[in-house]
């Protein structure tokens, strides 16, 4: 009887400390912010969640809240893409909401696993976006990614676009590991590059969304980037430059096959996104960075305490 | 009075679980409990790691690799110290090292090698744990009560682990989605769960003689031939994650639905474990060679999908079958054969020939699907299964 009324104790204890330690870390709920992709501005997610933007001439300046928490934000002219985590009933589920320019929700995509990438093409037509599915989180270990394609035009959606006919160096390639992430449109709103990995190995992909076809072009570009111009990407490559974050960014020239190294030496794992055609931003750290896109420079701080960063220019 | 107490007089099915021993109830409590606190962090972990720290699935799967390695190594000696000394406090050390790494993983915020240590050093106390708490489940029952017993205790920890999610978005939802009160609130439960085990588990008799040296455990001769047996099946075992994402694959779910595939398993597992222990009390072998054969016909249902639907509802009844008919069962039929003195060795060695023959066997699937597509990977496997069970039959009789 005496254990029995310990455990009991024990159990109030418990209960009172966790339950003051939930209160604690709570977060608050969003505040209404503004109500449309407008101006020439830098969107991204701060570090409670929430979307907010800055103006792109002055980016330690007032934030702007947009009434959204997201945890992978992308936009670019007519459309954007908020892709939020949640937790189901055993593993991570996730949902894709589909924005219009006023920010009204115009489609809502549920997926399963944890967000990871989201890109909007230049016209805002193409919006693709990439989670991670982890298995039996119970017994098993192994993952896998899902990318999916949205055309806002024609309303088609491909949820996991492991069934394009891939090339690999040139011969059809059939592999049930094949996992793409990273898509990045340009501005044809078809041709369209991603990070396509199989038996270990990682590749640049060429795509064709029209076509339904992709081609590997170089191996070793994770998380890639198209620049405005269409002529070099930005991407990840595998570095041990820090511990335990084994990625450092580059450029690649699509022409040529030449990659340079960015002045950042610290790790960077993100799909970085082009400010301007000399300029790239990235996170690191849960701070976002800008850096030239030509290996000079030094690297600075764009936003204290954010993510995911986009820059959105006024169409036209 | 008379009346009612007649009345009350318990079914068949209750006067077996009535002599299931308050101490398998207690450790079954424990476990329940633990496991809402670890599922709890498994079912936000990924993403806590991929969205406020930014890792990938590639780390993630690293740390995994790790704490599999970790673990393989660390049941046996965790087996040896109980078996030297006693069961109880190693299996205290082992869940209260994954409580504190609950604690560890929110101190190590977003630097990345504190956080695989605390990841690591949760399987650590998992590793450490198990073969402890099997062998003071078999201690407390005579041996032809074994498979009611681990029946009893696996059920309850199944309801733990369907529980463990749920409470980690009812925490979710209360906070905002506040990743780091997941973590604060499954420490409590950690806690509490190593309060109901120090309070409430009766400690298994001290060792009054030496356990025999380590050579002598392994050249045992029902040891050997269990282990075999538990090699042979696991290497023809079809993970869990190739079962869902094949059944996501055919088209029966919605992909938003995919999350949900391993609760039908647990469901079906938390229904048959007492029932199916029971019955491997009189027939140990059949039950765990069965189980087999639901897996094979899983596998199979998996390969010829009639229709979507029907491999839906097949697959997840059967797959959860084979797990309510073997996992506690094969520890209920290795308990009573292995020495007294070297039993809870005997148990965690077991467990890692298991473990071993089921990652080689993930890696094999993998190989034959990249190599001969689907069908023929999971042909490959139900054959190689018939024969393993074939296999078991005989070395198990």
């Amino acid at each position: 009887m005496r254990r029995a009324w310990i455990t009991a104790a024990v159990a109030l204890v418990l209960a009172g400390g966790a339950t003051a330690y939930a209160v604690s870390v709570r977060q608050p709920a969003a505040p209404a912010g503004s109500t449309a992709l407008a101006g020439d501005r830098i969107f991204f997610r701060d570090s409670a969640g929430q979307v907010a933007s800055v103006r792109a001439t002055d980016p330690s300046g007032p934030r702007q809240p947009l009434g959204l928490r997201c945890d992978r934000f992308a936009a670019a002219a007519t459309s954007a893409i908020c892709l939020t985590g949640e937790v189901g009933a055993s593993l991570p589920t996730a949902t894709a909401l589909i924005l219009d320019q006023e920010l009204h929700e115009t489609r809502r995509i549920r997926l399963a696993g944890v967000p990871s990438r989201a890109q909007v093409s230049r016209s805002g037509r193409m919006i693709s976006w990439t989670v991670f599915v982890t298995g039996d989180s119970y017994r098993t270990s192994g993952f896998s990614t899902w990318t999916g394609i949205l055309d806002t035009r024609t309303g088609y959606l491909v949820v996991n676009m492991e069934n394009i006919h891939l090339y690999v160096d040139g011969r059809r390639y059939y592999s049930p590991d094949v996992n793409y992430w990273g898509v990045t449109f340009a501005a044809d709103d078809s041709t369209f590059y991603a990070t396509v990995s199989t038996r270990g190995r990682t590749y640049l992909a060429r795509g064709d969304y029209t076509k339904w076809e992709a081609h590997t072009v170089t191996t070793g570009v994770e998380c890639p980037s198209l620049s405005p111009d269409g002529t070099r990407i930005v991407y990840k490559r595998r570095d041990d430059v820090a511990p335990g974050a084994p990625w450092r960014l580059a450029v690649l020239e699509l022409a040529g096959l030449r990659s340079v190294d960015l002045a950042e030496t610290q790790g960077v794992d993100d799909q970085a996104v082009w400010l301007d055609p000399a300029t790239v931003a990235y996170a690191r750290g849960g701070r976002i960075f800008a850096v030239p896109a030509d290996g000079t420079g030094t690297p600075h701080e764009l936003i204290s305490g954010g993510t995911s960063p986009v820059r959105l220019r006024a169409p036209g | 009075m008379y009346v009612t107490v007649d009345r009350d007089l318990p079914a068949p099915g209750r006067r077996a679980l009535r002599a299931v021993p308050a101490t398998v109830f207690a450790l079954g409590a424990v476990s329940l409990v633990t496991d809402v606190s670890s599922e709890m962090v498994t079912a936000v972990l990924p993403l806590y790691l991929a969205l406020t720290l930014g890792l990938t699935p590639l780390q993630l799967g690293l740390a995994d690799a790790l704490s599999f390695g970790v673990t393989a190594v660390l049941r046996p000696i965790g087996g040896r110290i109980s078996d030297r000394w006693r069961a109880k406090p190693v299996a205290v050390f082992g869940y209260a090292l994954s409580a504190a790494a609950k604690v560890g993983v929110l101190l190590a915020g977003a630097a990345i090698g504190p956080l695989a240590a605390a990841i690591v050093a949760d399987r650590t106390g998992k590793g450490l744990r198990t073969a402890p708490r099997d062998a003071m489940i078999a201690a407390a029952v005579p041996a032809e009560r074994q498979g009611t017993a681990f029946g009893v205790h696996r059920a309850m920890d199944t309801l733990g682990a369907l529980l463990g999610p749920l409470a980690a978005l009812a925490v979710l939802a209360a906070t905002g989605g506040a990743y780091r009160a997941v973590f604060g609130v499954s420490f409590c439960v950690a806690v509490f769960g190593v309060g109901v085990l120090l309070l409430h588990v009766r400690d298994s008799p001290q060792r009054t003689e030496a356990p025999g040296p380590m050579w002598a455990i392994l050249r045992d001769r029902s040891l050997r031939r269990i282990c075999l047996a538990a090699a042979g099946l696991g290497l023809f075992t079809v993970s869990d994650f190739f079962v869902y994402l094949l059944l996501q694959r055919s088209g029966a779910v919605p992909i938003h639905y995919f999350p949900l595939l391993p609760l039908g398993t647990a469901a079906i597992y938390l229904l048959f474990a007492v029932p199916l222990g029971k019955l491997a009390d009189t027939r140990r072998v059949r039950v765990l060679l069965g189980g087999h054969l639901a897996l094979v016909a899983a596998t199979l249902l998996l390969a010829g999908t009639p229709s979507a639907a029907v491999a839906l509802v097949g697959v997840l009844a059967l797959h959860g079958l084979f797990y309510a008919a073997t996992d506690g069962v094969l520890m209920a039929l290795a308990a009573p054969q292995l020495p007294a003195d070297g039993r809870t060795t005997g148990l965690a060695l077991i467990q890692t020939v298991q473990a071993a023959a089921r990652f080689v066997s993930s890696l094999a699937v993998g190989a034959l699907w990249t190599a001969w597509g689907e069908r023929t990977a999971l042909l490959v496997m139900a054959v190689g299964l018939v024969g393993a069970i074939a296999g078991a039959a005989r070395v198990l009789r």
